[in-house]
């Protein structure tokens, strides 16, 4: 039966693991995520799932790869500075091909920085991050809601695909309250066979072995190749996103997580000054919305990039968008969130300069 | 390179290769330690009947593929990250016997935090650290178990403490763990020795068996390539040179510490090759 519960998007997520049938847990505490292993020791264990707190982020990740080679379904989160020192892990879990989910709640750096809210590790999350050619899935959610949804639905992209999958998200959306509904889930029905785990090889088969050791390079090669076609396949049927007023825009927002609600608000400000501003939300960071950014390209003005760094994400809109129309950007950095009215004002000198440029 | 055809020639069979050691002919270098222990390790899960359910993990070193001579399931780990990947196996699959492999330079420099952790969380699985006192894989670097003196392609002059401090003995600092049920060093240099860790690897999974927590065997073992001797050589150098800094021996059995006489640094030229 569904449930309706007041919950803090971290609490969200760790309730939205125990239902998705999470069986293994191993983290690290860091500011502004720690509640997911609070709430996971108690209310987890208590369900029967299996929750550590280990020595390091190192550790953590490893132990996520063994779970996951041993058929778990396994699940870490962390922030940033932990995120960086699980990278190592991540690159040989995304080339062993082991299904497994992790979250990274932003918060400000580089180095140790602030605990308050960022969305500094875009390029580490979407553009690689550990050595090696490899992607995660990333999803961005915006509301306490998509925190928990995300949570079934990294679960199953990443049976399905066998490949880790990182929920990116932020101090903010982590420590708010909101209302969320759990949905009914059966975790049993949607566990899929994982004939290739370690977990003890009965007569009828050879061994299982789960390695990143491809010593020729033209098996590496190959590995690479069939990792590259499974991303290819993912970016064919994976790409996710939500569109609020593009039809007759003239100018398109294009935003994430946190930024992208207080983009909804910006919407609202330029309604009241007359101005037809869209917001295009990418779900799916990996794989990006670029197809639908190339759409949009015929019929705007031009893109307003919004996030909570130095500009990251605005590299994969000016990709999609190919020199079409012009791309604006308004960034706040190191843990500030901007506010709607700075950004409306930003946005309004984009326009101008856009303006100007058409009647030269 | 497979299926090695030994023929019979109507003899009768007085012993054969373990079934859970694969066909694969193993790439160490003639006279390594680490065929011999590959060999121990699988003769006795076939002893103790337990292939099915034993999972093992790899380490990064010499022995990285090691998955490839060993007929079970198995993991290739991280350098240094052994430990951490086998306690996410065993604590999903508390009923299967699970053990990591591992050399000096895995778990005593890179994998340093995860082995004592590990140990310290008692968790039930069995450890088996290949002291070379080296870096074999990547040409012959020193190691922290590298000994004073000793020569290697990163310490040209010896291994000086002022530098590169003393070698680590990682197998008495477990033993101070309270999650730690059976440490012990062993070695293979002679057939006696290689009985007598046949019979710790047989200990220690039937310990793991009846639960009881971390068991690490080290084994002093050799690299005649990084030593850059014979194999006979080696043996002899080990036994002179190894054995007064990692003397064998069980240091602690059945949660119990083993008390020993204060071990003495040798002397910096004595060691030197
Ligand atoms: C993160 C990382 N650092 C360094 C290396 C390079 N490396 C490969 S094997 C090795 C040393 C292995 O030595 P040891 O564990 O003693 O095993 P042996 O080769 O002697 O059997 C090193 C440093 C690596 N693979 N990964
Ligand atoms: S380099 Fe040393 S440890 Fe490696 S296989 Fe050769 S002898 Fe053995």
């Amino acid at each position: 039966m569904s449930e309706i519960r007041l919950m803090k998007g971290n609490e969200a997520v760790a309730e939205a693991a125990i239902r998705a049938g999470c069986d293994a847990y191993f983290g690290y505490p860091i500011t502004p995520q720690s509640e997911i292993i609070e709430y996971l020791s108690d209310q987890g264990r208590k369900r029967g799932m299996i929750v550590m707190q280990v020595e390091s982020e190192v550790a953590a990740i490893n132990m996520i790869y063994g779970a996951a080679g041993a058929g778990a379904r396994a699940m870490t989160t962390s922030s940033s500075p932990g995120m960086s020192l699980m990278q190592e892990g991540i690159s040989y879990i995304a080339c062993a091909e082991l299904p497994c989910l992790l979250m990274n709640v932003n918060r400000g750096g580089p180095g140790l920085g602030t605990i308050q809210p960022s969305q500094g590790d875009y390029f580490q999350s979407v553009k690689g991050g550990g050595h090696g050619d490899y992607h995660l899935i990333v999803l961005a959610p915006a509301s306490v809601q998509e925190m928990a949804d995300f949570v079934y639905l990294g679960f199953d992209l990443a049976d399905k695909y066998r490949n880790p999958v990182l929920i990116l998200t932020d101090g903010a959306l982590g420590q708010m309250m909101e209302k969320v509904i759990f949905p009914e889930y059966d975790p049993k029905a949607h566990k899929p066979p994982k004939p290739w785990a370690t977990v003890g090889k009965s007569s009828n088969r050879s061994p299982n072995v789960i390695t990143s050791l491809h010593l020729h390079s033209d098996e590496m090669e190959n590995i690479n190749i069939r990792l590259q076609e499974k991303y290819r396949k993912i970016e064919a049927n994976e790409v996710r996103y939500e569109l609020m007023n593009t039809e007759d825009a003239d100018v398109i927002m294009v935003a994430y997580g946190l930024t992208a609600r207080i983009c909804q608000r910006v919407i609202e400000l330029a309604k009241q000054t007359g101005i037809k501003i869209g917001l295009m939300r990418p779900i799916s960071l990996y794989p990006y919305p670029f197809d639908i950014i190339a759409k949009l390209s015929e019929q705007v003005g031009g893109f307003f990039v919004v996030e909570m760094n130095a500009g990251q994400m605005i590299e994969d809109v000016r990709l999609g968008v190919n020199g079409k129309v012009p791309v604006g950007f308004y960034g706040r950095m190191g843990g500030v969130i901007p506010t709607a009215e700075e950004i409306l004002h930003s946005l309004q000198l984009f326009m101008k300069s856009i303006a100007m440029k058409e009647k030269v | 390179m497979s299926d090695i055809q030994v023929p019979t020639n109507g003899m009768e069979v007085v012993w054969e290769k373990p079934k859970s050691l694969s066909e694969t002919r193993m790439h160490y270098c003639p006279g390594c330690g680490h065929g011999v222990v590959h060999k121990v390790l699988m003769e006795t899960i076939d002893d103790l009947g337990i292939q099915d359910k034993t999972i093992g993990v790899a380490p990064v070193g010499c022995s990285v593929i090691s998955y490839n001579y060993m007929n079970i399931d198995m993991q290739e780990a991280a350098h240094g990250r052994a430990t951490a990947v086998a306690t996410g196996i065993k604590r999903v699959l508390p009923d299967r016997l699970v053990f990591t492999y591992q050399g000096d330079g895995d778990l005593a420099a890179i994998g340093t935090a995860e082995t004592i952790h590990a140990c310290n969380r008692g968790e039930n699985f069995l450890i088996i650290f290949i002291n070379n006192a080296i870096y074999g894989m990547t040409g012959g670097q020193m190691a922290p178990t590298s000994l004073l003196g000793m020569v290697t392609s990163t310490t040209p002059e010896g291994r000086q403490v002022e530098t590169q401090g003393f070698p680590i003995k990682i197998t008495e600092m477990v033993a101070t763990l309270p999650g730690t049920y059976y440490i012990t060093r062993q070695s293979v240099h002679n057939p006696t020795a290689v009985r007598h860790l046949k019979k710790a690897v047989e200990k220690a999974f039937k310990y793991q068996q009846d639960k009881k927590g971390t068991c690490l065997i080290e084994v002093v073992s050799n690299c005649p390539s990084g030593w850059k001797m014979n194999p006979l050589e080696a043996n002899q150098w080990l036994e002179k040179n190894m054995f007064p800094m990692f003397p064998p021996g069980d240091i602690k059995v059945e949660g119990k510490l083993i008390e020993k006489k204060q071990i003495t640094m040798p002397e910096q030229k004595e060691t030197k090759i």
